[in-house]
């Protein structure tokens, strides 16, 4: 690319990928991407999902073969497809979705592998020591013999960057870091990379996060549909041109105007559940409250317990005002809760349907059935209504759903929630995944819901999402909720202290 | 190496798994076959001869076809649900022995009433027996695999004591069998002077049943969304352990209908050795049936052509019998291979 | 009393142990698999191929450990067929293991035939005999009971050390624990699932069919077809009763093993009389599926148990 005079003449590069191409079927994930990694250099890998950031790494870690070109280590041609060798030629990844074994003790996944698999004996006080000798050097605290389930996710994620540290990898690649981690955890992960910087380590950072990228890295590469479309210096960028490369040109955003608030639709009075305690939330008609958070901290536990999948342990769920007998996720349909759940491949459709059994799948019993008996003609036209409707692009409404794009199987799910009228949803990263035309569909969508009175709640990791739709905001942590917080009323700040259990009286 | 699922797959390529797995294990038959000192295509012409060569051979391959039907269509419908009842084998029995213990002269009705009841009867008796693992199942996540596996064990200990005991023919002369059905509980014979009992059309008709059970009806749809994605099926609202529990009924049923049909169809009283693991075969049957109702019929009359004509080409040429278990094992294996080759290709890297 | 009397006699601690040494040897076969996170339910059909083997190599003149070396090689054998349809093909494991317990007791029922097409009744070998080991078979009770019995019972005896010494002491054993726990951990620690996982069942598969050898060849001196009669299923409810623990396994078989013993005397008894010995026969049955309810509730399984495992899965 351009810059390759800036970074001669220093040396060898300790990481060279060099004109990587990998397709599956048709979708081109990596098209002739080229870069070299420089020792105590952090190269951030920039890119939206989908952009070919993950496979391009697993490319590099051997879990896929490239159609072609090459990938060197200090020098050193590895051989493709091999995940050991990239691991001997000393590159340590550390993984979005953690590879830990949770019943087994931190010192065992740390050693697995490492030593050969036909030893006599595992070294245990060996490898303690030396874990312990690394958690020092590298300021990553925990105990080895602790056993990984019991850990917290920042620990956790010591611990994979142990993994890495104990074969004495001399690269670094971290898959989204930060995602799962609050602000005071990303600081003290920024420090422990500077100080392997200072040791002589070259670190790849993964993220779609601007700020960190700016914080950390001393050069930016950005991914776009697969290929490299810009590589920068750290200190010759900003934001606002990152954010323009990553997008690759304006985005068109919602506009929403700030709403009063209506009548309370759901309230929730100090429910606790296994993993919520105490919350207390009023969903009001013609309002969208967000809910903020780092991903983990009981989202799902709330979704759950709106969805009707799991049932207060104590506390007052109020539809209307009213407790309803008994909860399901029957009663909550029968509520006029509309849920777009947070996996839409596991939770929100069977993949193996067609769009016509998934489209009537919350609704079959009341609508499409007459004691007992299906009714097919109506399930089908229902489902064409919803694909004109909701701009679902399939070749018709007897496509099995496992065929359709992200974007247009969401439509489909929004298209049945929506359809239903419902007086309240529940909408739990309703864009994740998604491209950005669908995402502002999506989101334009739940504002014309929030227009016709429908009382809606926001759960999302990206807080750009939630800044731009909430009438108000909620964050959680550890299963405790804030108060409401009005737009405008939180700043960045302010934010990230709720976000990691430190804001307001709860704290103490 | 990768697997790589195909987005498309043709009629043709999903159409193959039945032929490529019937044409393995005949494949496999034809090695052992020439190792057992047989020319297998003796041994394969024999067979085929033994199941359909004279009036006589079919009927019998009809007859040996229609517990089959039964059983398979027991599995088809629980593994559609992803409920593994292994204990077709048991749920038979209890069908049988009903049948045994009611229609030897307990009720006293014509055979319009008679008939009826102790169909239901049979089939209330193998509901209730998958009922149990599947409550275990529901209630208290008891793997349902290895427990209807151990109630084949105990249910046929407990036939072994009704032969011995209660169900015991004072007139046997001391062999383990039940007295025999009087004339009203008999299933007559569909077409006079042929050996062919209703409960071959009893089987069809099940069958046909199944089918629309599965096409048109609401427990249909819900049994085939269950099966497929149980959180998904959850999360819309379907009763799940409801559905699984209505599907162990109608499983269970199917099996026991078959002990029903066996007893008051062909044989007229109820021995230890009346299945020769029908129940076992049901499952080769259903899987062969790519688990659909109507295809049951046809998997359920090849693997019964196997049965009988290797027991005649093993009184033929001296190749043991056993021939057939090993064809029907491997058309199993090489069946779900093949269906997992209908919808993936292997890739490397 | 009389059970009190059956509970203190040697006889019926070395019976329980005869009783439960097949248990023992496929039980931690099947627990080899289940670590690794494959369901083994191939291994009743395993079970009568090894017995079959392993009394028809002694009974074509080879030596006795010659005949249990055959026997678990034919279960490697069918082991390596179930783990390549379960592991890199990610089948079933269910309709794979019942489709293997079809395949090896046909093909061993067969191969019987096609051998011994004559015999009204099978043939006996000089199976193995019980050897008295000095100083320990002195203790009390204890020492008959354990110490007074076949060579393959101690080899019983050394498949639990030597599994919970690998599973728990080696770095082989860690990889597959994490096998069974979560296959990305072996993945990305530039370990083969695959291989962990075929090389498992392929093992655990071999040791199954040593517990059908013993039937043939230590608590019999011959091969019946129903011989085996349900006990590999028990053994997978074993492995749940032991909560994928060797040593807990081991005391799992023999405290069944005790009942089953108990059950037979209890039958000569005057108790005996009064109960249709079928229900005897029943207890083994219903006291795993005992054993699988009261275990239920308890959260022990290997987190990856059933689920297939392929690379870069996208």
């Amino acid at each position: 690319m351009t810059d390759h005079d800036k970074t001669a003449g220093r040396g060898t590069p300790v990481l060279q990928m060099h004109k990587i191409t990998k397709t599956f079927g048709n979708v081109i994930a990596n098209e002739n991407v080229s870069f070299d990694l420089h020792k105590g250099e952090v190269i951030a890998l920039l890119g939206e999902n989908g952009a070919g950031k993950t496979t391009l790494m697993n490319i590099l870690f051997g879990q896929y073969t490239a159609d072609h070109g090459t990938v060197s280590v200090f020098g050193q041609r590895l051989p493709a497809g091999n995940p050991r060798a990239a691991l001997d030629a000393g590159v340590g990844m550390v993984h979005q979705h953690f590879t830990l074994a949770g019943n087994l003790t931190v010192w065992e996944n740390i050693a697995l592998g490492t030593k050969g698999l036909w030893g006599l004996s595992m070294h245990a006080a060996a490898a303690k020591s030396k874990i312990r000798a690394l958690s020092q050097k590298f300021h990553l605290d925990v105990d080895p013999n602790a056993k990984v389930a019991s850990l917290t996710v920042g620990q956790k994620q010591r611990v994979e960057i142990l993994k890495a540290l104990y074969r004495d990898s001399q690269i670094l690649i971290l898959d989204e870091p930060t995602a799962v981690l609050t602000p005071q955890e990303t600081d003290a992960l920024f420090a422990t990379l500077r100080e392997a910087i200072a040791l002589g380590l070259s670190i790849i950072f993964i993220s779609h996060k601007l700020h960190e990228v700016m914080a950390i890295s001393s050069r930016v590469l950005v991914l776009r549909h697969g290929r490299l479309v810009a590589e920068r210096a750290t200190q010759d960028t900003n934001r606002d041109e990152l954010a323009r490369l990553m997008v690759g040109g304006d985005v068109a955003q919602p506009d929403i105007p700030m709403r009063p608030a209506g009548p309370a639709l759901l309230t929730l009075n100090n429910v606790s559940t296994d993993q919520l305690q105490d919350v207390s939330l009023t969903l009001h008609a013609g309002q969208i409250t967000g809910l903020a958070g780092v991903s983990g901290n009981g989202q799902s536990a709330l979704s759950d317990l709106i969805c009707g999948l799991i049932a207060p342990k104590s506390g007052d769920l109020l539809i209307n005002g009213q407790a309803p007998k008994s909860w399901s996720p029957r009663r909550a349909l029968s509520a006029r809760i509309g849920r777009i759940p947070e996996d839409r491949h596991k939770t929100g459709s069977i993949a193996d349907f067609d769009l016509t059994e998934n489209a009537i799948l919350e609704t079959y019993a009341q609508k499409f059935a007459k004691r007992g008996w299906m009714n097919w003609a109506g399930a089908a036209s229902h489902a064409q209504h919803l694909i004109d409707t909701y701009d679902v692009r399939c070749p018709g409404p007897a496509t099995r759903i496992r065929l359709l794009s992200g974007g247009n199987m969401q439509k489909l799910i929004l298209g049945r929630v929506l359809e239903e009228d419902p007086q309240i949803i529940i909408a739990n990263q309703p864009v994740r995944g998604l491209d950005i035309g669908a995402v502002n569909y999506v989101h334009g969508r739940l504002a014309a819901a929030r227009e016709a009175g429908a009382a809606v709640l926001l759960i999302s990791e990206d807080l750009d999402e939630i800044m731009k739709l909430s009438d108000q905001i909620h964050v959680i942590c550890e299963g405790r909720l804030s108060p409401a917080f009005a737009r405008g009323q939180l700043d960045a700040a302010n934010l990230g202290k709720w976000m990691a259990g430190e804001g307001g009286t709860h704290a103490a | 190496m990768r697997l790589e699922p195909i987005t498309n797959p043709s009629v043709l390529r999903q159409s193959m798994p039945p032929i490529l797995a019937i044409l393995g294990a005949f494949a496999v038959a034809a090695l052992l076959a020439l190792i057992a000192g047989g020319d297998p295509l003796a041994v394969f012409g024999l067979i085929i001869k033994g199941a359909m060569g004279s009036k006589f051979a079919l009927l019998e391959t009809l007859n040996r076809a229609t517990p089959l039907i039964f059983t398979g269509l027991a599995v088809a419908v629980a593994f559609r649900a992803k409920l593994w009842n292994i204990g077709a084998e048991a749920q038979f029995y209890a069908g049988a022995a009903v049948t045994a213990a009611l229609g030897t002269g307990v009720i006293a009705a014509p055979s319009a009433i008679l008939l009826p009841t102790l169909a239901i009867g049979a089939a209330l008796a193998g509901a209730v027996l998958l009922l149990i693992p599947a409550i275990l199942k529901t209630r208290l996540k008891v793997d349902e695999v290895v427990t209807t596996l151990l109630f084949n064990f105990i249910f046929l200990l407990f036939i072994s004591y009704l032969l011995e005991g209660p169900l015991k023919d004072p007139m046997g002369m001391g062999w383990p069998k039940s007295a025999r059905l009087t004339p009203d509980a008999r299933l007559p014979r569909i077409v006079d002077g042929l050996r062919l009992h209703w409960g071959f059309a009893l089987a069809l008709i099940c069958a046909a049943a199944l089918w629309v059970i599965d096409r048109k009806t609401t427990l249909g749809f819900e049994m085939r969304a269950v099966g497929q994605n149980v959180e998904a099926a959850r999360f819309a609202g379907i009763p799940v352990n409801t559905v699984v529990l209505k599907t162990a009924i109608l499983s269970g049923g199917l099996a026991a209908m078959g002990g029903f049909s066996e007893v008051a169809g062909l044989k007229g009283s109820l021995t230890l050795d009346l299945s020769p693991g029908f129940g076992y075969t049901g499952i080769v049957v259903a899987m062969l049936a790519l688990l659909n109702p109507l295809g049951v019929v046809f998997a359920a009359l090849f693997v019964a052509a196997i049965f009988v004509g290797a027991d005649s080409m093993s009184r033929a040429i001296g190749v043991p019998t056993y021939l057939a278990d090993i064809m029907l094992a491997s058309a199993l294996l090489m069946m779900v291979l093949a269906i997992l080759f209908s919808k993936y290709r292997i890739r490397s890297g | 009393m009389e059970l009190f009397d059956i509970l203190l006699s040697v006889s019926f601690w070395a019976a329980a142990i005869r009783i439960a040494s097949p248990l023992i040897f496929a039980t931690m076969g099947e627990l080899i698999c289940e670590r690794a996170g494959v369901l083994n339910l191939g291994i009743e059909g395993i079970m009568v191929a090894g017995a079959f083997a392993g009394w028809i190599s002694v009974w074509a003149g080879m030596p006795l450990w010659f005949g249990v070396a055959v026997a678990m090689v034919v279960g490697m054998g069918f082991g390596l067929l179930h783990s390549i349809l379960s592991v890199p093909f990610g089948l079933s494991q269910h309709v794979v293991g019942v489709g293997i317990t079809l395949l090896a007791t046909s093909v061993t029922f067969f191969t019987y035939r096609v051998a011994l097409p004559e015999v009204s009744s099978p043939p006996k070998i000089t199976a193995f005999a019980p050897v008295e080991l000095p100083i320990l078979s002195d203790i009390p009770l204890i020492g008959p009971a354990l110490f007074h019995q076949t060579p393959l019972t101690y080899a019983a005896y050394v498949c639990v050390a030597l599994t919970a010494w690998v599973l728990y002491r080696t770095p082989l054993g860690l990889a597959v624990r994490a096998a069974g726990e979560n296959p990305s951990a072996v993945a990305a620690q530039g370990l083969s699932v695959t291989a962990i996982r075929m090389g498992a069942v392929i093992v655990g598969s071999g040791f199954m069919a040593v517990g059908g050898a013993f039937l043939t060849m230590s608590a019999f001196d011959s091969f019946f077809f129903e011989m085996v009669g349900g006990r590999g299923w028990i053994c997978i409810a074993l492995v749940v009763f032991g909560a994928w623990r060797p040593g807990k396994a081991l005391f799992g078989a023999v405290l069944f093993a005790a009942f089953d013993a108990l059950q037979i005397r209890l039958q000569q008894t005057g108790i005996g009389a009064a109960i249709p010995y079928q229900l005897f026969l029943m207890m083994p049955y219903i006291l795993s599926i005992l054993a699988l309810v009261l275990m239920s509730r308890r959260a022990e399984v290997p987190a990856a148990l059933m689920v297939p495992f392929s690379k870069g899965e996208r």
